[in-house]
């Protein structure tokens, strides 16, 4: 018993450490002076400051493909969630189970499928709206799937009934009690969104361009190319942007959960 | 508003006919309830006229001289008191009361006045910002009755408003819903399955069986010259008397009893308070119990037809169990009915 | 406007982007794998060609591997943590689910720090110690990854098991091992099913990890890759795409269809 319990924590703790000492690691690196030669060597903000430097504008182009990401599966999700759990018949069963594909295929292939298609489109292909599509694509199910869970909980019709005898439309309806209603898998399907389009890279490597970065393209580009100190700085970084997001994200998602037992 | 219903039928798309082709009218300011078992049709009816349901081709909704057969929910300006309330839990009590008013597009000032005044009706003043979830069930009740009739619908439609209540909260609320739908002077329409609820709020009830209509009249109508055997049972519990009819007497196991005229093909049927224990009445009964029910003992007599009948005693004593009683009915009090199978 | 309309409505803008967006691509992938020299003979290629064949092994191995691992470490500290309470707890649950944001590249970076010439590792054990890029490397990656997603449905379900069944267990007469054996992981079987499949798909289909390691043994994503950007073989790419595509795929809906759960591959 006692043994078992001891067995089981130093796995606990293994595990933890293995997880978190090269993530410690990294924040440290990217603060310190010379890497090589420990924290003697000083604390400093230059590679953070070199980082900026390089990257800002693939930090940037992240945060606005997660804006336009959060936009394009508020105005294509909210209202599909809202049509599937009207709907609830084997045709929206297949059709969730379809635009779902994108959590299973890996983004490897979804970007080799977009790439053939639209390759060729010029305009289409170098443009920031090629990575949103791939975004998108990979978010969307999230999104549907956290408001459609959310919705399902819900007497969605008795509501909507109760509405329309007060003269309320179907517009009205969907904006007065759909979405309200809705809003805590809203919610949490939003901040899964963002968390997963800020960390995207499996998609976006095949489909940026060389003008079009995205911030895990740049952090594979330092990884590769940067000094150590440079890379962690940069890691560091994007754990201060992640990490609130990801709490934000396990905070809702519970709370959605909760709401949809 | 008058309400005229014209071979309004549904049958829903598994082939559930869940209403035949059923007429009513209602007068303007009448409260009229619908009464009758689960599954008999009442919901349907309802949401036909509030336009929930569509009737089946060749039904007709009309609303005073208005067809509004296809005119969508929202548009028909009917109140609905859901049988779950349907609240809506984002919205605080003013704000789902309001929203009626809102979607009529009043201006403000007047919406809020217009909040005031029913909150005030229905005492509900105190709760105007709460949220619904913080609200009882007879306060949620009040809320829902409110809501559906800030906007001053045309007709005013409950389907079981009372049924979600338990019993003690429900004969309170019976008696002020009473009273606010005659305060509101509003065309009402009121669904049921509990007889006391019809024929204490009604004007007239319309008792339902299997998807149709099988009598409708006025509460005092329905009770003492009920149709049929199944409004006879279902409304006020009367019990069978089977024996075979001569002339005009009834003859039973119990003894001959007389009729108020000749009636061949006629049932009879009897209340248990109209079954009156006395020495030289022309039936005799053993007494199979007698329970104490505080006004009066309820008694259950046997010998006198084939099952045991039930009988209202308002008496300081008991009969005892086992004794041979003598019984009377009044000739007036024998209810007769078409003959049919015995009621579902 | 009718309320059926409104509610088809609805449903147009998902329709148009996944016909778009995801239906006429992936057709396009199977079309563009069968579009090449070899027609549908590039399935048999496959299957004939040893680098192929060898890089499908090894990418098996591998993720079974991981997932084998990732369930031993998960079950039991998910276990651990759910039946006991203790200072620190909270701390040890957030820092074994922190990486689940953590793309494959910066779990990359992390094997490296760990691993790599300039790790932890070389720099605390004598000798020359770098196996950030070996086949270790990879599989530790893929770990890290996988720890976090299956301790959280290990967690899930093991707090949904209901105590009674194990207090019934021990009154008559089972120790604790026998209460594991014959309660306990039974309760969690289906999402240790669940878990286990996602976490040998996503091991199957990481990209991010492979690529940041420049990984010196062959794995399916990096083949594709290299076949796809280096060798232009776009036939290749999308045959070996489609594999990829459709094993990942079935394995995470036959692991819905068992537990009921849905956690993304993701990453
Ligand atoms: N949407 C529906 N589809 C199929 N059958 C239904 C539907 N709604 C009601 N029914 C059936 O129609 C009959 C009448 O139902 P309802 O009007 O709800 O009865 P009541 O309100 O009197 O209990 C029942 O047999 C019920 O099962
Ligand atoms: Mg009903």
């Amino acid at each position: 018993m006692r043994q078992a319990k001891v067995f089981q924590l130093s796995v606990t703790l293994l595990a933890a450490a293995f997880l978190i000492v090269p993530a410690i690691m990294s924040v440290m690196a990217g603060v310190t002076a010379n890497y090589f030669r420990g924290i003697r060597s000083g604390l400093t903000l230059k590679w953070i400051g070199q980082v900026f430097e390089l990257y800002a504008d693939s930090i940037l182009l992240s945060l606005y493909l997660a804006l336009g990401c959060l936009i394009a599966t508020l105005i294509i999700g909210v209202p599909a969630a809202y049509g599937l759990a009207r709907n609830p018949g084997r045709t929206s069963r297949v059709l969730e189970e379809f635009v779902s594909l994108p959590l299973a295929v890996p983004g490897l292939a979804l970007a080799l499928a977009l790439l053939q298609l639209y390759g060729t489109m010029k305009g289409f292909r170098t443009s920031p709206a090629f990575i949103l599509v791939g975004h998108v694509l990979y978010t969307l199910p999230f999104m549907i799937r956290s408001v459609l869970a959310v919705l399902a909980a819900t007497d969605l019709k008795t509501l909507e009934e109760g509405a329309a005898t007060l003269g309320a439309g179907p517009w009205q309806r969907f904006r007065d009690i759909v979405v309200p209603n809705a809003m805590p898998g809203i919610l949490a399907g939003a901040l899964t969104v963002v968390t997963l389009s800020v960390g995207e890279f499996n998609l976006t490597w095949m489909l940026h361009t060389p003008y079009l970065k995205t911030l895990p393209v740049g952090l594979a580009d330092s990884y590769a190319s940067m000094r150590l100190e440079v890379a962690s700085a940069y890691t560091l970084i994007f754990f201060v942007m992640i990490v609130p997001l990801l709490m934000a994200m396990q905070w809702a998602s519970d709370r959605a959960r909760r709401i949809a037992q | 508003m008058t309400l005229t219903l014209k071979n309004a039928a549904k049958t829903f798309a598994d082939g559930t006919a869940a209403l035949k082709p059923t007429s009513l009218a209602v007068q303007t300011g009448e409260i009229v309830s619908l009464l009758g078992p689960s599954g008999c049709g009442k919901t349907t009816l309802l949401r036909i006229i509030a336009g929930l349901e569509a009737p089946d081709p060749g039904g007709q909704v009309l609303f005073d001289a208005d067809d509004v057969t296809d005119l969508p929910v929202e548009r028909r300006q009917v109140g609905m008191v859901f049988q779950s309330y349907a609240l809506f839990p984002n919205m605080s009590v003013r704000a789902n009361i309001g929203y009626g008013l809102k979607m009529q597009k009043l201006p403000r000032a007047e919406i809020e006045a217009r909040v005031d005044e029913v909150l005030e009706m229905c005492r509900l003043s105190d709760y105007a910002d709460r949220a619904i979830t913080a609200l009882s069930g007879g306060q949620r009740q009040r809320v829902a009755l409110a809501r559906a009739v800030a906007p001053r619908p045309r007709i005013l439609l409950l389907d079981e408003p009372l049924s979600a209540l338990d019993a003690a909260l429900r004969d309170s609320l019976r008696d002020e819903l009473a009273r606010l739908l005659r305060r509101f002077e509003i065309t009402a329409i009121f669904v049921t399955h509990d007889q006391t609820e019809a024929l204490a709020i009604a004007d007239r009830v319309a008792v339902m069986r299997d998807g149709r209509i099988e009598q409708i009249g006025r509460p005092e109508e329905l009770y003492r010259r009920p149709a049929s055997a199944f409004v006879a049972t279902f409304v006020g519990h009367a019990l069978a008397l089977d024996g075979d009819v001569t002339g005009s007497v009834l003859a039973l196991p119990g003894g001959n009893l007389p009729l108020p005229g000749a009636a061949p093909h006629l049932s009879a049927y009897v209340r248990p308070e109209d079954i009156r224990i006395t020495p030289d009445g022309p039936l005799e009964a053993r007494v199979e119990s007698a329970v104490f029910l505080g006004t009066h003992y309820r008694v259950t007599l046997a010998g006198v037809t084939r099952h045991p009948l039930v009988a209202i005693h308002a008496a300081p004593e008991a009969p005892k169990t086992g004794s041979i009683v003598r019984l009377d009915i009044a000739p007036g009090a024998v209810l007769m009915v078409p003959a049919e199978g015995p009621a579902a | 406007m009718t309320d059926r309309l409104f509610v088809t409505l609805c449903l147009v803008p998902l329709a148009i982007f996944s016909l778009a967006f995801l239906a006429l691509p992936l057709g396009r992938l199977f079309m563009g794998a069968v579009e090449g020299e070899a027609g549908w003979g590039v399935y048999l290629q496959i299957l004939t060609t040893p680098r192929y064949l060898s890089t499908l092994v090894q990418t098996v191995i591998i993720s079974v591997l991981v997932t084998v691992a990732a369930l031993a470490v998960s079950t039991t500290a998910g276990l651990f943590l759910t039946r006991n309470r203790f200072a620190g707890r909270g701390l040890l649950i957030s820092i074994l689910t922190l990486p689940l944001a953590f793309p494959g590249v910066v779990v990359g970076f992390m094997i490296i720090l760990l691993g790599g010439r300039q790790g932890l590792i070389n720099q605390i054990v004598p000798g020359h110690v770098v196996f950030a890029y070996s086949s270790l490397g990879l599989f530790l990656g893929y770990l890290y990854f996988s720890i976090p997603r299956v301790l959280l449905t290990v967690m899930a379900a093991a707090e949904k098991l209901d105590p009674a069944l194990e207090e019934a267990a021990r009154t008559l007469g089972a120790g604790p091992a026998r209460v594991l054996r014959d309660v306990i992981l039974p309760g969690i079987a289906p999402s240790l099913v669940a878990s286990g499949a996602i976490a040998f798909a996503t091991a199957m289909g990481a990209f991010g990890t492979a690529f940041t390691l420049a990984t010196n043994i062959d794995v399916l994503p990096m083949v594709i890759y290299t076949e796809f950007t280096l060798q232009a073989n776009i036939a290749m790419a999308s045959a070996l795409s489609v594999i990829l595509g459709l094993v990942t795929w079935v394995l995470l809906v036959l692991a819905r269809s068992y537990a009921g759960t849905t956690v993304a591959a993701g990453g």
